[in-house]
């Protein structure tokens, strides 16, 4: 029998998932630290979106007149629900993600029977948990202004789980090959921001050229607004499976992907 | 009873640079195993292969019995590890620390609990358990750090430089529990490059330099095979040199070194030479018993070079 040589590091990255109940350990540890400075922290998830729809929805909305019967803040009330799952998700995957490893806190879970695939699992976990804090937290303030018109709405709670994965294991994979602190700004310029603003929470993508609407489709955001604005309108439709199918998809290759370059980072 | 760690050949390699040179060493149940060496030998790495946080280039190595590249969990369940940068949750209080460490071992509620309180109390840290890391001198997160290698009362303790940067008093409380813990029986393996430490500290020590073991025995043992009994460092000055060298040549069955401003001149004790009488016509004359250091430094050599 012959032995094909398979360089180190390949054979590394080529190496089977090694997930264990562990990560629920990792997941853990997040939530104490979250647990510690939540009352700090909840502030914002409430602040910002209650700005933005109040600025947007009522100063600006005032002036936006949609073909369809809705009023703006209607129309934004999903687009702001997505936007905040995906932002607090990245923002616990890239910076989160980031300062663990550089003060080590992972290094020194590695030190324990958890694996490196323990604290990929775990950390994209609580980006997801994050998502759900957030979308939890601005669904009562979507619902106080009056930006929810059925109660479908309510499954986007358990929805807010979903691009919480997809999101934290992006923001995570970058994480894992951020040089530095400075270089996570780029993430949020070039890929977070502009998701922000285009992927359709604001105003409607039919308005713009049609190559923006095939552009839209390759973003994660747009498939969540689409989405949760099914939903808080009371009428999903059939393509709305299609962006589930989306997104678990997308999900799972950058989970993958996550589960690669942090083995890269973390092993010495 | 029995070896707890096994190494033979062991080999580390980062692309060109051998950090680990194809050493070979066993480490004896409720023994203490000292690694000794200069910045850069290769102590650090050889920890992390055997910690299965670093994986092994060649050579084989078993912890426990058990393959370090086969059952990395199961050896890491049995480890208590104590590395030597602070990796300390700053996020977290003493005990937040500690109880999130005990959840990676499985270990929760109130078992957890009594283990926390068993290995703060044993590191002196009770009254501290609810601050904030930052707020810990240098010394009480050392102590936190060897507390939480405590939790899963392991049957190895790994201690990478475990008194590094710690001041007198606090070196000294660290060597006394880890005194505690080796008499209680655990075993345990630590490197440094404090010559005091090891010698208070191991049963048996391998000095490492480029990779390799360079030596290997007691600490007394290699005490009088590499340096003798006395030493006495006869400080001359330029003028007076090759007089002194002149008279110490004369001498037989000493080893003498020359270091910059300094001549050693190491006595086996079974040449006849009594050192409290050497006269040799030098402004100052140092004599001392012969201890670790000087083996370190012969075997290492005396240079900067790292």
């Amino acid at each position: 029998m012959t032995t094909i040589a398979i360089p180190r590091r390949l054979e590394r990255v080529a190496q089977r998932p090694d997930v264990s109940w562990l990560a629920v350990r990792v997941w853990e540890r997040n939530r104490d630290v979250f647990l510690n400075i939540w009352k700090a922290e909840a502030i914002w998830p409430f602040i910002e979106p209650l700005l933005t729809l109040v600025a947007l929805g009522f100063g600006l909305g005032d002036f936006i007149e949609l073909d369809r019967k809705e009023s703006y803040i209607e129309f934004i009330g999903p687009g702001i629900l997505a936007a905040y799952a995906m932002w607090m998700a990245s923002a616990e995957g890239c910076w989160g993600g980031y300062f663990r490893i550089d003060q080590k806190t992972f290094d020194a879970m590695l030190a324990t029977p958890v694996s490196i695939d323990d604290v990929t699992s775990g950390e994209v976990l609580w980006a997801s948990t994050r998502s759900l804090i957030s979308v939890s937290a601005i669904f009562l303030v979507v619902l106080v202004f009056g930006a929810i018109d059925s109660v479908l709405a309510l499954l986007i709670l358990p929805l807010a789980l979903l691009p919480g994965v997809m999101f934290g294991a992006i923001s995570l994979s970058y994480a894992a090959i951020a040089k530095s602190v400075s270089s996570l700004n780029y993430f949020f310029a070039v890929f977070i921001t502009p998701q922000f603003w285009l992927a359709g929470a604001f105003f409607p993508l039919d308005e713009l050229p049609g190559w923006v609407n095939v552009l839209a489709w390759f973003t994660p955001a747009f498939h969540v607004v689409e989405l949760y604005r099914g939903l808080t309108t009371g009428h999903p439709e059939w393509i709305d499976l299609a962006h589930v199918a989306w997104i678990l998809a997308v999900s799972a290759v950058f989970y993958a992907l996550a589960i690669v370059l942090m083995r890269r980072r973390l092993v010495k | 009873m029995g070896a707890m760690i096994v190494a033979r050949d062991l080999v580390k390699r980062y692309g060109e640079l051998t950090a680990v040179d194809g050493i070979s060493f066993t480490v004896e149940a409720g023994e203490c195993f000292g690694f000794l060496g200069p910045n850069g030998a290769g102590k650090t790495t050889t920890i992390r292969m055997i910690t299965c946080v670093s994986p092994v280039t060649d050579g084989s190595l078993m912890v426990d019995g058990m393959h370090v590249q086969v059952n990395p969990r199961q050896i890491k369940s049995v480890l208590g590890v104590v590395p030597q940068d602070d990796n300390l949750d700053p996020e977290l209080s003493v005990r937040q620390n500690l109880r999130a460490y005990a959840r990676y071992f499985g270990l929760s509620g109130r078992a957890a609990e009594e283990r926390i309180d068993e290995a703060l109390e044993l590191m002196s840290l009770t009254e501290r358990q609810k601050e904030k890391i930052d707020a810990l001198s240098g010394g009480l997160k050392r102590r936190l750090t060897i507390a939480r290698g405590l939790l899963n009362t392991p049957r190895i303790l790994v201690l990478d430089e475990p008194t590094t940067g710690l001041d007198p008093a606090a070196r000294h409380l660290v060597w006394q529990r880890l005194r505690l813990l080796r008499s209680q029986g655990v075993t345990m393996l630590l490197t440094t490059h404090y010559m005091e430490e090891a010698a208070q500290l191991c049963d048996r020590v391998v000095v490492i330099d480029h990779g390799k073991i360079i030596a290997e025995g007691t600490p007394q043992d290699l005490v009088r095979e590499h340096a003798g009994q006395d030493v006495i460092e006869v400080h001359a000055t330029p003028d007076e040199r090759p007089e002194v060298m002149a008279q110490l040549a004369s001498l037989h069955g000493v080893t003498i070194e020359e270091v910059e401003d300094i001549v050693y001149v190491y006595l086996r004790g079974d040449n006849g030479i009594d050192p409290a009488a050497l006269e040799v016509g030098a402004e100052k004359l140092v004599h001392r018993r012969a201890n670790l250091e000087d083996v370190f430094l012969r075997l290492t050599g005396r240079g900067l070079e790292e």
